[in-house]
């Protein structure tokens, strides 16, 4: 019995993370370190406008006054900014034109993750991506598709080139530079990323999706995305992110701004799945991202949902600043902490216009030694009258070693405001599965099954096809960790 | 189908299961009586395969393997089902997934495919009559909010929907109006088939004037002092288990 457990627990964790592999692919890479000079690098590398070799030493020089930030619930360990790398790309002169001039070895990469970079229909529906590896977009598929709807869909640095006006007009305007110590940092030496502009009126056909992926080692990921709204209009996007395992840590700070104008509304769903170190602890990602959108016209939605599995330490509060009248923002999350993961995670939601509405479900499952916390605000400013906030908070437990915490902090200056917060903490308990066992189901299955049930309101936001995936990830990413 | 022998079982260093021998051979119901903490629940917990219950000696053959080695959800899919004194909750699960994941985990391990959607609501919906349990009781979360009648009968449609070959029930009877009582006998009786048996774990006789009992064994302090037929149980309701304290100590 007591054998037979823990050769399950070896199988488990031997296939813990599936995406650990590392592409041996010849990658272009800056040497290691931070100053003036390397930003100078990164900003030639791609050919930048002036303008925008400016913002970043703006926003280096900014940086370079402010510390890390000390007060989430995190056990962080110094970070020396002078050892990572701060550029890598996978070699590949000129730009590919076509799927076929792409290195093939990049594109099993890719088809590995299951992230297609041929054009082709996905279980449900049609699904466009771009795909990042390391500092560069690899490929943006359905362009020409959407580009007869005017949308705009393609790399960070396709749009610095093409589309500099828009970029100019939306880039730092929901999370300046000065925002917080990651975000000045991002905006310094940030490498590529997604850029997507759907136009007045447009209802976006299809999913719009970047993929991720960290393979040079002792390099850090830094992407931006930059999504707009344009009245009117509508857009469902989702990220996903995935790195090979490696013993020393690498870290990721990104940036999303978000801008929905007046009666647009945008859905931003995130499958994080970083690379979260082994189970003594050793390695993985810190994730360390400043996520942002604003509800800019009156009527207008954006709506968060996230399932945060992987990464060794997450840091991140995607928010809503709700300006636009009747304007709406829902964050739904699904946070997993297993073996020595951290996770401080939650949003902030500003009532700024009149009728403004934010709903909050966050839920958080903590295994091993993980630690968990939600840390959110509802801030409720003065002419927001007749403001609604509903919060609910959920923790699970698997096992006694390790830990939840929630963070409500509160802000309301309109006494018409309604603000309402619900939190509970629950455990898996031996009684529960042995039950399931009980019926011929595995301890495995049995996890699966009570974590899916208490996430599925939060995975039931999710665009259907990554909610199986999501289903799947949750299950994987918590095995072994009771028995 | 089902051999115990000298079985030896405690908790934290406590012994419980003190040497116990049974026998059940396959069309047999065998009833369990015995006083409150006699060992009842722990004896139906180690056929199950509970793991924390330390099992200090003896052997358990469930046919022809031995029963101690294999992990409780094989138990199960090899045909041992246990309905439990108190039903377990589980809280955003529901019924109806939890059943059809445990009906499909059955059918893979006798490599069948799983049961089309439309077989499994129809699979469920004839069960749920057999044990008449409110439809609705199927959309919500297992357990949760079941009223104590609602979770016996609960086991009783779990049990119906998996057809196992060897039932154990621990008190199902306990905390059940007469028609409930009814209800769970028909479902035991239903399993009655001559490769099929079962062991009910009972404090009263009624349930026994509903399922006829071939052997009634006394279970006290972690041993099994009395076995006998089904008139047993009418002492026993009548006497009390005094005097069978009293036969032993005579004994010794
Ligand atoms: N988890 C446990 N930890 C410690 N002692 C336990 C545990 N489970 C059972 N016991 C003890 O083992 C003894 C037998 O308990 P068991 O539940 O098997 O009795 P039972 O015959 O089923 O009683 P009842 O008729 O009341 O259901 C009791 O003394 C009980 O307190
Ligand atoms: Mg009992």
């Amino acid at each position: 019995m007591e054998r037979e457990q823990d050769n399950i627990i070896n199988d488990i964790t031997s296939g813990e993370y599936k995406y650990g592999f590392y592409t041996d692919i010849e990658t272009e890479k800056i040497p290691k370190g931070l100053n003036e000079d390397t930003i100078r690098l990164i900003s030639e590398k791609k050919g930048e406008p002036e303008w925008l070799l400016e913002f970043r030493l703006k926003s280096f020089r900014h940086w370079l006054t402010m510390k890390m930030p000390g007060w989430a619930h995190l056990k962080i360990p110094e970070i020396d900014f002078q050892d990572i790398i701060y550029y890598a790309a996978p070699k590949q002169e000129p730009a590919p034109e076509s799927l076929d001039d792409i290195d093939p070895e990049l594109k099993k990469t890719f088809d590995k993750l299951g992230i297609p970079l041929e054009e082709q229909k996905r279980l449900t529906g049609v699904v466009a991506v771009d795909a990042v590896m390391d500092s560069v977009s690899v490929k943006t598929t359905f362009k020409e598709t959407l580009a007869e709807l005017g949308i705009i869909f393609c790399s960070f640095s396709e749009a610095v080139r093409e589309y500099p006006d828009l970029v100019k007009r939306y880039m730092g305007t929901v999370v300046p530079y000065t925002d917080n110590f990651f975000a000045a940092l991002n905006s310094a030496v940030f490498s590529d990323g997604s850029f997507c502009y759907i136009p007045k009126g447009v209802r976006c056909p299809m999913e719009l999706s970047t993929y991720f992926r960290i393979n040079a080692a002792n390099t850090g990921q830094f992407e931006r995305t930059l999504l707009v709204a344009d009245e009117e209009s509508y857009v469902s996007y989702l990220e996903g992110c995935t790195a090979p395992m490696r013993d020393e840590n690498q870290l990721h700070a990104a940036i999303v701004e978000i801008i929905a104008e007046k009666n647009a509304s945008v859905k931003y769903s995130t499958v994080q799945n970083w690379y979260p170190g082994d189970r003594e602890g050793r390695g993985g990602i810190f994730n360390f991202v400043t996520k942002r959108g604003i509800c800019r016209g009156d009527n207008s939605k954006i709506s968060w949902t996230q399932v945060e599995t992987g990464s060794a330490i997450t840091w991140k509060y995607p928010s809503c600043i709700l300006r636009g009248d009747n304007s709406t923002g829902e964050f739904y999350s699904v946070a997993v902490t297993n073996n020595h993961q951290q996770a401080d995670t939650g949003t902030k939601m500003i009532h700024i216009g009149k009728n403004t509405k934010s709903t909050i479900v966050s839920k958080g499952i903590s295994a091993g030694h993980g630690q968990n916390s939600y840390r959110g605000l509802v801030k409720v400013l003065k002419n927001a009258s007749n403001s609604r906030n509903f919060s609910q908070c959920d923790s699970l437990l698997l096992g006694d070693k390790c830990g939840a915490h929630t963070f409500p902090y509160l802000e309301v200056d309109n006494q018409t405001a309604i603000v309402e917060h619900e939190a509970t903490t629950s455990k898996i308990g031996e009684d529960q599965i042995f039950y399931c066992n009980q019926r011929g189901i595995s301890t495995e299955d049995a996890i699966g099954l009570i974590v899916n049930g208490y996430a599925r309101e939060v995975l039931n936001k999710l665009p259907m096809e990554f909610a199986v995936e999501a289903q799947k990830l949750l299950q994987i990413s918590l095995e072994g960790s009771v028995g | 189908m089902l051999s115990i022998k000298n079985l030896e079982a405690g908790i934290n260093g406590k012994m419980i299961l003190k040497g116990i021998n049974l026998e059940i051979k396959a069309g047999e119901i065998h009833a369990i009586m015995g006083p409150n903490g006699s060992g009842k629940s722990t004896l139906a917990a180690v056929l199950a395969g509970r793991d924390f219950i330390e099992i200090s000696g003896g052997t358990v053959t469930y046919m022809g393997n031995d029963l101690l080695q294999m992990a409780p959800e094989d138990r199960s899919k090899e045909g041992i089902f246990l309905g439990f004194q108190y039903p377990v909750e589980i809280p955003g699960v529901s019924m109806v997934n939890f059943i059809k994941t445990a009906v499909n985990e059955h059918r893979k391990h006798r490599g069948l495919a799983p049961l089309s959607a439309s077989d499994f609501l129809k699979l469920m919906q004839e069960k749920k009559e057999l044990v008449e349990i409110d439809s609705k009781l199927a959309n919500r979360s297992v357990n949760e909010g079941f009223s104590g009648g609602e979770k016996k009968k609960n086991e009783i449609f779990q049990m119906a929907m998996l057809e196992p070959k060897l039932a154990i029930l621990d008190e199902t009877d306990s905390g059940l109006d007469i028609d409930a009582l009814r209800i769970v006998a028909n479902g035991v009786n239903r399993l009655r088939k001559p490769d099929n048996a079962s062991i009910v774990i009972t404090h009263y006789q009624r349930l026994l004037d509903y399922i006829i009992p071939d052997v009634v064994h006394v279970l006290y302090d972690g041993r099994i002092v009395k076995t006998a037929g089904k008139e047993l149980a009418l002492e026993l309701e009548e006497k009390g288990y005094d005097w069978i304290k009293q036969e032993l100590y005579n004994h010794n």
